[in-house]
């Protein structure tokens, strides 16, 4: 049979294996095909060991005769390089981890092995998750399926780039202010950003510790409620995870939002965002009203403050989760140093890129003595009234609707110069991780120039079953208007 | 002029818990370099920190003994410094939230009381090792990662000998309350020594210099001596004393300026966002107040009410925890316990330190020793005998009343075998009867010596001397 592999989501691949119409080695080893012959142009993934992938997929195969049916067995996927997987390189698309090789697995890659899925490679990224173009990769541009001289949107613009052209079934992600929805939305995939605590973070080398998540990227919503449904939950390692039973998140969709009440922030509708962008969104607004949904304007007053705020508190944070690449331990290593200074010096500057170096020294500055109050702390003080914002909100709300971003993918380059009008493209996914809740992108339209726009649907800490319940509710009736 | 001295301690205890402080590494000492490591204690990215209990625990335990006020809400900062021995190039430390507040440690100098403030006890892990070869350097990573507890004391210390008598002190409680091994030579215990002297004339301290990583009681007391003393003719001459760091140099015998104020470090303090907040509420701190050990101080009294024993014998006794416990075991199972602590006192100490061993290195169970002193009270054996048993006891352990039959070494109170013995003494040596009869009444320990050899010693002393009386004197 003839496997249109970049046409395949994850439940069909499901299928697929499970009613015996192809192996896993079939299936990785088409995929394995098309990476071949797409990734040249689109820079994807910044590695593929197609021998390994192949092996866990034989073992995949061997399992499933002996009578496994663990609910991902022989399901290839995309992993973003920031994720560490035990003897593989794990480089944060960065040169100081030079010859890093993982000695362990990250709680949510154990998890997904054991539910039988197969890694196929590494996604390509802003390096260390710090970006929002997958420009700042010290290995390669990423590009946009859609428009190849668009960028994919970061950080995880690799996943994003590898889901929506057909060179994953599905991938995971990171987000620390958007790094999986925006680069979904700029690419037209699906992307979930858990409540922070939802799934662990150990394995995942910390940006922002307080603001990191891992999630799933994926062609459809349901998709991403199987992936979540395996990854999320408790975990020893990860002091931060939460200790709640993990609801079974497929069995949560539905065709209809009756009974939902959907609120739209009115500080997520503003001039300034793209009128393409701000039509496609109040379309998809109409949509969920009809299929039952009440929808009701509502206000987050501090969101103006959100970009400053995250920006302050994620360097902080950054600047001494990055302290311990060092050259002493492992990854790159200065050549000729001659003392300990030096050496730090010499290794940290031909390591790291200009963003990476500019957030840490933004983050020292703000955690400095005479700054610390003035930045870090009113910033800690800001985040409490963001997630306050929230908390009330959702004391009336099921899910908030809007943009993911203010405008559709940008052109390679347009942005690079100027970080600051970068960091402003994060103005409507950095306040979800600030306040800790759940977020999903869905497509929700096309611009005239033919790039995809996203739908955010944000959700209160630990209701991740709403936001999917409304994604996929969405996604159906979307597809259906389309095809009818 | 005189000068008046005020000296405050930063003093670092390793705990003594199975594993490192978050993760499950183990923390014996000497192992070969980087064995016991894992992806947490190195630093690896993706890594995180998992609180060992145990070291709350025994911090908080720290902190009841030290009568400290112990936070119900307390929380975990960065410190950020690049150093090659730091895994993270930051030490996971609490800065403004310590576990403990306040408290004190009671000294005795010169026969006075005094009481040493303690500010707060905070813990923190412990860093790794480096060492230089030629050309190179490497580090040891098996100590990062260790629970490290600092407790920090106000600047009432006013002089090297308090210092002295502090740290002993405070030894001996962490040792009562077995939250740290105390071991020196392994580096369980270091300090950071402040110090400032000023004119007795004025109220405002002096400025004080910093002498770091000082791991003996003797090189903080000698360090002590001489920075007072170069701090004191520094002022006489007119000088100023600079707010600096300092080491000391043991082999010359003096303090060396390691970097001024102005070039310290700003270490970026922040909460650490991946450990949880430690709350504890108050059931749980009664929970281990209620199992706290008995410290030193109040054991001395109860040994002395309980037992009968003279103050400064039971003084000597707590002074080591061990001994203590030693002497309580054999104690209660004896019918004489001041007996057991003359043992202790007299015999036992002595044989322990000629031969260089502790306690716990003996055969001789508490058992024994209660046991011995049974045998020596129902005058089963005599004192010679005892102090023979007791040696044997320390040697090779064992049961007294056993190796005493087992050896014949039961005293003979057979008065017909005795009287016999005597006459015979008396037919052997009339040169000493005709001594004593002219009033050399010496004599007579002379022949009471003769049956006990031919006893082998085993002779009840007291009888044949009686015996003997009555021979020669009717
Ligand atoms: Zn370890």
């Amino acid at each position: 049979m003839s496997l249109e592999i970049e046409n395949l989501d994850l439940q069909a691949a499901v299928e697929l294996l499970e009613g015996g119409s192809c192996s896993s080695e079939e299936l990785v080893h088409a995929l394995l095909s098309r990476i071949t012959a797409r990734d040249s142009s689109l820079c994807a993934y910044l590695s593929v060991d197609g021998d390994a992938s192949l092996r866990q997929a034989r073992d995949a195969d061997k399992a499933r005769a002996s009578g496994s049916t663990a609910p991902l067995l022989g399901i290839p996927l995309a992993v973003k390089d920031v994720i560490n997987v035990s003897g593989d390189s794990c480089h944060c698309a960065s040169k100081i981890l030079e010859g890093y090789v993982s000695p362990y697995d990250a709680t949510v890659i154990g998890r997904l092995r054991d539910a039988g899925a197969v890694f196929v490679g590494r996604t390509n990224m802003d390096e260390f998750a710090m970006g929002s173009s997958t420009e700042n990769s010290a290995f390669g541009v990423t590009r946009n399926p859609c428009s190849i001289d668009h960028v994919p949107g970061g950080s995880s613009g690799g996943s994003a780039a590898a889901v929506a052209g057909g060179e994953a079934v599905a991938a995971l992600g990171s987000d620390t202010g958007g790094s999986i929805r925006q680069p979904a939305s700029f690419c037209g995939c699906v992307g979930l950003k858990p409540s922070y605590g939802r799934v662990s973070r150990y394995g995942l080398t910390a940006f922002a510790s307080s603001l990191d998540q891992i999630g799933p990227m994926t062609r459809t919503v349901r998709d991403a409620a199987a992936l979540l449904e395996v990854m999320a939950g408790h975990d020893e390692r990860d002091s931060s995870s939460i200790n709640m039973a993990v609801p079974g998140y497929s069995s949560c969709l539905g065709e209809d939002l009756r009974g939902m009440k959907l609120g739209l922030p009115k500080e997520y509708f503003v001039a300034g965002t793209d009128s393409e962008v701000d039509n496609a969104v109040r379309a998809a607004v109409e949509e969920c009203s009809k299929l039952g949904a009440e929808i009701v304007e509502i206000s987050l007053p501090h969101t103006d403050y959100a970009v400053a705020t995250y920006y302050i508190i994620a360097t902080a944070e950054a600047s001494a989760n990055l302290a311990r690449f060092d050259g002493v331990r492992y990854g790159h290593r200065a050549e000729g140093v001659i003392n300990p200074i030096d050496m730090y010096g010499k290794t940290r500057a031909q390591g790291f890129g200009a963003e990476v170096k500019r957030r840490i020294i933004l983050g020292t500055y703000v955690l400095s003595s005479g700054y610390h109050d003035a930045y870090y702390l009113r910033a800690q003080k800001v985040r409490t009234l963001i997630r306050q914002d929230f908390e009330k909100v959702f004391e009336d709300c099921d899910a908030l609707l809007t943009p993911v971003t203010p405008t559709p993918a940008y052109r390679i380059g347009e942005k690079v110069d100027d970080p600051l009008r970068m960091y402003l493209g994060d103005v409507f996914t950095v306040p979800a991780n600030l306040a800790g809740i759940c977020g999903l992108s869905v497509p929700c339209g096309v611009s005239s120039d033919g790039l995809p726009i996203g739908l955010q649907v944000l959700g209160p800490a630990f209701k991740e079953e709403n936001i999917l319940r409304v994604g996929h509710a969405y996604e159906l009736a979307r597809a259906n208007s389309k095809n009818g | 002029m005189n000068y008046l001295v005020s000296i405050g301690l930063e003093v670092h205890v390793q705990l003594r818990t199975v594993s490192k402080m978050f993760c499950g590494c183990a923390t014996g000492f000497g192992a070969p370099p980087n064995t016991h490591v894992c992806p947490v204690c190195l630093g690896y990215p993706g890594t995180l920190p998992v609180m060992n209990q145990d070291a709350i625990h025994y911090t908080v335990v720290a902190g009841l003994l030290l009568g400290s006020n112990i936070s119900d809400y307390s929380k975990f900062d960065r410190k950020s410094y690049f150093y090659p021995d730091m895994p993270k190039n930051y030490q996971i430390s609490q800065y403004d939230r310590p576990l403990c507040d306040g408290g004190s440690v009671d000294i005795e100098i010169d026969g006075l009381q005094k009481q040493i403030g303690i500010t707060r006890i905070h813990l923190e892990e412990d860093v790794g090792k480096s060492t230089h070869f030629s050309g190179k350097s490497g580090v040891d990573f098996n100590r990062a990662g260790i629970p490290l507890m600092e407790i920090v004391t106000e600047p009432d210390i006013t002089s090297a000998d308090e210092a002295m008598s502090f740290l002993v002190a405070l030894k001996q409680i962490m040792l009562y309350g077995e939250v740290s091994g105390c071991n020196l030579e392994e580096g369980n215990m270091r300090c950071d020594v402040n110090c400032s002297v000023r004119p007795e004339t004025q109220s405002r301290l002096g400025t004080k210099t910093e002498i770091k990583n000082m791991n003996t009681f003797k090189g903080v007391h000698a360090a002590l001596l001489y920075e007072i003393d170069r701090q004191v003719q520094a002022l006489e001459s007119g000088e100023q004393i600079l707010q600096e760091t300092r080491r000391w140099d043991p082999d010359a015998g003096i303090t060396i300026q390691m970097r001024v104020k102005e070039s310290e470090h700003d270490y970026r303090y922040f909460p650490e966002p991946d450990l949880m907040p430690v709350v504890l509420d108050s059931d749980k701190i009664e929970e281990w107040r209620a199992q706290l050990p008995e410290l030193p101080r109040e054991r001395r009294t109860r040994f002395v009410e309980q037992y009968g024993l003279p103050d400064y014998d039971a003084g000597i006794l707590v002074e080591d925890k061990a001994l203590a416990d030693y002497y309580e075991e054999a104690a209660k199972q004896s019918a004489n316990p001041k007996a057991i602590s003359n043992w202790m006192m007299t015999e036992m100490l002595r044989l322990l330190s000629e031969r260089g061993l502790e306690l716990g290195d003996i055969a001789m169970k508490p058992e024994s020793l209660a046991g011995l002193v049974k045998l020596t009270d129902s005058n089963t054996i005599n004192s010679s005998t005892a102090r023979e048993v007791f040696g044997i006891l320390f040697a090779e352990g064992g049961d007294p009343a056993h190796i005493v039959k087992e050896k014949g070494l039961a005293q003979v109170g057979d008065s017909d075998l005795l009287d016999k013995l005597v006459k015979q003494a008396i037919l052997d040596n009339p040169r000493s009867v005709e001594d004593y009869r002219s009033g050399k009444k010496a004599a007579a320990q002379f022949l009471v010596g003769q049956v006990m050899r031919l006893t082998k010693g085993k002779a009840n002393p007291k009888l044949v001397q009686d015996l003997l009386r009555t021979k020669l004197d009717g």
